[in-house]
């Protein structure tokens, strides 16, 4: 019986598949490596040792935080973001990982998401500057690496930010 | 109600615990609120094959199995007047008059094989007939899964539903602060016992899913600094990566066939979508094309459609997809301004979700059909619902004292079983379907 089950859900998932015309064919994925299992961010692992980076009094901040469910760039972070995107301007052969983070309240992986857009809020800064896209990349860890431990809003504010990382 | 009954099961399941010992180590029963009417049924001690047994009270296991699920009320030992091991010792109209409607009693017994084989017998106290008797027969270090076993046939028999006991779930634990954390991928007996690492990190594991099969986990590893989504055998422990793309690869689950896998993936401008991809052949689809972040997806069991996280109306709302081709999402959940990580009922008909409920996050259940809502956790951060195979059970975590746990809910929200981890936090439970 419950074979029976399986291969009619199978079956189904075949006819449907069929129904699927080449011409409705879905918008192309985000990546041009689709069939080969994809591996491209693997191969970015091999040159993202961390690194000490640039010191100085504004570029030696590597926090940014962030509002409650926003993802805009606060004033008072302007100018930090303005310096680390003017040094990457200046030494182009210079790559930084944009890692974004979330407080712990709500979904995890919806908090990936929310993680993920205030890194690219910050990646939109910098490129606006003239930075090369290839010098930056970004990742969201959501909730999963608090700088600090707590649930209350001391800790929730210090855990919603964007760490800029330098590169080897 | 019982309080005695309460207080004697607690102790009953915190000396099952002192035989076992295993990472999590403090398990407590706690009645969120009345049951209506649980079953009164004694469970009396099995006769035992000493040593083979391993010193395993099977009966202890039964009984607790049974009341976990908020349908039955075990009898207290100490109010037995008799310890039959067979029917034709039951005392059928003295057990009435204690107010049983069922008694089970039974045998463990070593082969000449080396195996030890459990035979119950299911009284109904009522007409005084033997009603089931379930039996099972196995390798010694099986005797506690046989224990399960017979618990799944005596709450069918008795409720008309198969049983969940004898299954497992999979968790996320963490040990350490951040941002110095130990992360383990663990897969365990339904009631917390026997738990196995199956993948221990420094960087976040998370998003457990299983295979219809119950032989593999879909999960997100960010060991390599990014997200990557890996497919694992939880017996040979062999994995692989099946996406590691440019940005976000996150949020698998697997299609109910076992041949695909949902996913979740941005590209490198960050724009959260949802795919499908062929296990065998690799192939991508996109099921959603929307500037939001779409994620969270779960499949409805028959396959037809998925149902997922977007924010696309200003805040996180459920909606359903089609996969009949070209479809469009609609809106699902309209109650409240936080609706989230959806998961649907093995049969298809109620939603989990995690909810903000009055100012708290909580899991709540929207029944498809008529759109009526019901909260059924009681935490301030609960997360991550999952059902049990039989549709009668959520597990979830929650947070208590700063400290991920999980606790399991009856979907009438009455019953919670909870269980607390020795050192660090658990957190991403997710049921896994029924073992053969």
């Amino acid at each position: 019986m419950k074979l029976v089950n399986a291969v009619f859900v199978a079956s189904f998932m075949l006819l449907a598949g069929c129904k699927t015309k080449p011409t409705e064919a879905p918008p192309p994925p985000p990546t041009q490596t689709d069939n080969t299992g994809a591996v491209d961010n693997a191969a970015g692992s091999v040159d993202d040792t961390d690194a000490a980076g640039p010191s100085g009094e504004l570029l030696s901040k590597r926090v940014i935080y962030f509002d409650f469910d926003r993802a805009d760039i606060r004033a008072d972070s302007q100018s930090v973001v303005a310096a680390h995107a003017q040094y990457l301007a200046k030494n182009p052969s210079q790559k930084v990982r944009l890692e974004g983070h979330a407080d712990e309240r709500g979904s995890r992986e919806y908090n990936i998401g929310l993680g993920e857009r205030r890194g690219q809020a910050v990646r939109r800064a910098i490129l606006l500057q003239g930075v090369a896209e290839g010098q930056l990349s970004t990742v969201s860890y959501g909730e999963e690496r608090p700088a600090v431990a707590g649930s209350d809003e001391q800790a929730y504010a210090l855990n919603r930010r964007v760490e800029i990382v330098y590169l080897k | 109600m019982n309080v005695r009954m309460k207080k004697l099961a607690t102790a009953l399941l915190l000396a099952a615990l002192g035989i076992s010992g295993p990472a999590l180590a403090q398990l407590q029963v706690t009645v969120t609120s009345g049951v209506t009417d649980p079953i009164p049924i004694a469970i009396v001690p099995f006769s035992r094959a000493v040593p083979a047994d391993g010193g395993l009270d099977v009966a202890e296991v039964i009984q607790r199995d049974l009341e976990s699920s908020g349908r039955f009320k075990g009898m207290a030992r100490t109010d037995m007047l008799t310890k039959p091991t067979t029917f034709a010792e039951v005392d059928v109209a003295g057990w009435k008059q204690q107010r049983n409607d069922y008694v089970v009693v039974g045998r463990v017994t070593a082969l000449a094989s080396g195996d030890l084989t459990i035979e119950s017998e299911v009284v109904n106290v009522l007409n005084g007939l033997r009603v089931a008797g379930p039996r099972w027969t196995g390798k010694p270090a099986f005797l506690r899964n046989g224990s399960h076993r017979i618990a799944d046939a005596i709450y069918e028999k008795i409720i008309g539903v198969r049983g969940a006991f004898a299954t497992r779930i999979a968790y996320i634990s963490v040990d350490g602060q951040p941002p110095k954390q130990r992360f383990q991928l663990i897969v365990a007996d339904a009631d917390g016992f026997n738990p196995q690492v199956i993948l221990e990190k420094d960087r976040p594991l998370m998003s457990p899913s299983w295979s219809p099969d119950g032989t593999m986990l879909a999960y997100v590893s960010f060991e390599t600094k990014v997200s990557a989504v890996y497919v694992q055998n939880i017996y040979t422990k062999q994995r692989s990566r099946v996406s590691a793309r440019a940005g976000i690869n996150g949020a698998p689950t697997w299609s109910p066939d076992g041949k695909k896998l949902a996913l979740t993936l941005s590209g490198s401008n960050g724009n959260l979508d949802i795919y499908l991809l062929d296990l065998t052949s690799q192939q991508l689809t996109r099921l959603t094309d929307d500037p939001g972040i779409d994620t969270e997806a779960s499949f409805a069991p028959d396959g037809s459609a998925v149902y997922f996280t977007s924010d696309r109306p200003g805040s996180p709302q459920v909606y359903r997809v089609g996969l009949g081709g070209n479809e469009r999402p609609k809106r699902v959940t309209f109650t409240g301004s936080y609706n989230a990580r959806p998961r649907v009922s093995p049969d298809g008909k109620q939603l989990a979700v995690l909810t903000l409920d009055e100012g708290a996050y909580r899991v709540a259940l929207q029944d498809l059909a008529s759109g009526t809502v019901s909260v059924l956790s009681k935490g301030r951060q609960d997360e991550s619902p999952s059902f049990a195979p039989n549709g009668a059970m959520v597990i979830l975590a929650g947070r208590e004292r700063g400290r991920g746990v999980l606790q399991t809910v009856s979907i009438d929200g009455q019953t919670s079983l909870r269980l607390n981890a020795d050192a660090g936090e658990v957190r991403e439970p997710v049921w896994g379907p029924y073992q053969k």
